[in-house]
């Protein structure tokens, strides 16, 4: 892989941090499931660090984002608080919905992560409008949409990436292709390799990622940036990775091929940048260290501020309909 | 006072509320300098403000309200053109599910100023895609705002006040309107949400009608004046989310009689949510049952004799009228 500029110390350190804090979340939330802690359902980003890491450490603060079902990693990523973001998954009022969202809908727009939706495919347009005020506005900001290999076969894909690139729209559409969409094999439907070849129906560039190298990722990010905030429009990357769990909660994943799992087990994304980071003498093994035991202690403390949270009042349920 | 025509009137608010305020920006498909608009609503616009805030899109219903909702949360505020209301069908989830709900869903955080203007109704003969009045589609989605104007003067008035508000209003119009004129004053005014208009005085019989409704009921009124004597009071809500439940009520108190007249089906249309309120919040008032003209449930036929037979007319109202008494 060529780079176009390797990261400085600080940012690759920040990039790990946050890769793990992701890893250390999830496994939290399903420990918490387990213990029937977590009302509903859950999807979670366990394998996917990388993707979500790599894209948002190429942004600004005042850009944005959107997500999707899968998207406490983006979240996270983006700067929001672990204990907000935590609050809400419990269904706690200290939560950035208060409540009202969940795990599917967490949004914090004092970070410009505009919101997950749980809607397959609805962010696509949504990004694309963020894109438009952009450009309306005159600010240089862009956007980052993220979605998965699912999300791509729906209508708003082709009308959201359109729109985008005949207005020249600084977004930047990353198509996680975890290879599933629940039980639904990329192969079973789609015609193409990969999504990223969709992009010349729109007259844009795509490009393939390594999703599990959060470098690669990084580096498509930054030219995917620096391209819209000069006003050359969108690109479309597709980051091939792969879920380390189940679709959500309850699902054991048996549709997938066991070898397929144990390959990309062996090509984990935090593994891999840890290595990466030792051979670089970024990191050494001990500092690597102290790094896992903060994050971990900061996910606790976020757990710890979540279960002591008061719940909504339930006459909250009425506000917020209207501004 | 100046008369000017439904879509002057409409015309005068974009461009009013856009000379306001350079947040406010149009999209839509065909609403340019090329055409105008289907119905001509935006023509002249693109010419004043340029391409960029009067904004061409492609045939993409479901984009044209996500890019709209992704300006809106953005600040902006965008009005989305839907040219037949028929085809918000297409943008159903963007409408219903992220406009709608995004504020609630994110616990505040969001704020969706977004318009969408789309022209409803039938009675020109463009059968069951082109004809249709949804308006209780979105009645039945909290979070959205349903403007239903009648007259040039609320057209105006209530646009103005949809572009300047902050949440998602569906603003339905209607083909039969766009060209009928009526007064509306030079200077600068708004007409507020959830406040109706008591179109025409009456003491016996309270007519709720919304739309080119209005006007039937307005012709329906005069007639039963005339010939039998029968004071009607013509309701129209101007916006049916809010809904003006107090004045609904007020009128009903005064007649003892109610006729909800809508341009749409029967079950579980507009007509059905305010009868129902009328009789959850007021039946010690009725002196008689509720009568409801609307459309029988089926699609809009094409043929005229056909279409003539399921929109209600004057004569369907003048019977539900002369019921009640
Ligand atoms: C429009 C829509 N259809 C179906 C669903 C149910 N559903 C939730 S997630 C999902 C799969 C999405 O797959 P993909 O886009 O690849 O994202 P991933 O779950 O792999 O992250 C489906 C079918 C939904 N939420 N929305
Ligand atoms: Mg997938």
């Amino acid at each position: 892989m060529t780079l176009t500029a390797v990261p400085p110390r600080e940012k690759l350190v920040e990039m790990y941090g946050t890769m793990v804090k992701i890893r250390l979340f999830e496994e939290k939330v399903f420990e918490l499931y387990a213990q029937n802690l977590v009302p509903g359902t859950i999807h979670l980003y366990t394998g996917q660090e990388a993707v979500a890491v790599g894209v948002c450490s190429a942004l600004r603060r005042d850009d944005y984002i959107t997500s999707t079902h899968r998207g406490h990693g983006h979240c996270i990523a983006k700067g929001a608080d672990v204990k907000r973001v935590m609050a809400e998954i419990l269904g706690k009022r200290t939560g950035y919905c208060k409540g009202k969202g969940g795990s599917m809908h967490i949004a914090d727009f004092s970070v410009g992560m505009l919101g997950a939706t749980a809607v397959v495919g609805a962010g696509i347009p949504i990004a694309a409008g963020a894109g438009l005020s952009i450009k309306l506005r005159k600010t240089d900001q862009v956007v980052a949409c993220f979605f998965g290999d699912g999300a791509s076969n729906q209508g708003t894909f082709h009308e959201g990436i359109n729109m985008a690139a005949i207005w020249s729209l600084p977004v930047i559409f990353v198509c996680e292709n975890n290879l599933y969409a629940m039980g639904t094999r990329q192969s079973m439907v789609m015609r193409v390799e990969s999504v990223a070849e969709r992009a010349s129906a729109y007259g844009i560039p795509g490009v393939v990622a390594d999703g599990n190298d959060v470098l690669a990722v990084y580096d498509a990010t930054l030219k995917a940036a620096e391209r819209a905030r000069k006003g050359e429009g969108p690109t479309l990357i597709e980051c091939k990775t792969y879920r380390h769990r189940g679709h959500s909660r309850v699902d054991p994943a048996k549709y997938r091929p066991k070898e397929e799992v144990e390959a990309w087990l062996a090509r984990d994304p935090i593994k891999r940048f840890r290595e990466k980071l030792l051979e670089l003498n970024v990191l050494t093994e001990v500092e690597i260290q102290q790094i896992d035991r903060e994050v971990a202690a900061e996910i606790e403390e976020a757990v710890q501020y979540a279960m002591e949270s008061p719940y909504p009042a339930p006459e909250e349920a009425l506000e917020d309909v209207y501004a | 006072m100046r008369k000017i025509t439904y879509r002057e009137a409409l015309r005068e608010a974009l461009r009013e509320e856009m000379r306001r305020d350079p947040a406010v920006f149009l999209l839509g498909e065909d609403i340019g300098r090329y055409w105008g608009g289907a119905f001509k609503v935006t023509e002249g616009l693109a010419e004043e403000f340029g391409d960029e805030r009067v904004r061409d899109t492609p045939i993409s219903e479901s984009a044209i309200i996500g890019v709209a909702v992704g300006a809106a949360i953005t600040g902006m505020r965008p009005v989305a053109e839907i040219m037949f209301g028929d085809l918000t069908a297409l943008a159903m989830d963007q409408i219903a599910n992220q406009a709608a709900k995004l504020r609630y869903m994110f616990g505040g955080q969001a704020k969706v100023p977004l318009v969408i203007r789309t022209p409803f109704g039938g009675g020109v003969n463009i059968a069951a895609h082109h004809s249709q009045c949804l308006e209780a589609w979105f009645m039945h989605v909290p979070g959205l705002y349903v403007a239903v104007p009648s007259t040039p003067y609320d057209a105006k008035g209530l646009l103005k006040t949809a572009i300047r508000g902050n949440n998602p209003v569906i603003f339905c119009e209607h083909k039969l309107l766009y060209p009928i004129e009526g007064e509306v004053p030079e200077e600068e005014y708004t007409v507020p949400f959830g406040v109706a208009d008591i179109k025409r005085e009456g003491e016996d019989v309270t007519v709720v009608a919304t739309l080119y409704m209005v006007h039937r009921a307005l012709r329906a009124a005069e007639v039963l004046a005339k010939e039998k004597g029968i004071s009607v009071e013509v309701v129209d809500p101007r916006t049916l989310t809010p809904l003006d439940k107090k004045a609904i009520i007020n009128s009903v108190k005064k007649t003892g009689r109610l006729v909800v007249v809508s341009e749409d089906c029967k079950t579980a249309g507009v007509t059905a949510e305010i009868a129902a309120m009328v009789a959850e919040e007021a039946i010690d008032y009725l002196d008689a049952p509720i009568k409801r003209v609307a459309e029988p449930d089926t699609p809009i036929p094409f043929s005229p004799p056909l279409e003539r037979r399921v929109i209600p007319d004057e004569k369907a109202i003048i019977r539900a009228v002369e019921e009640v008494v």
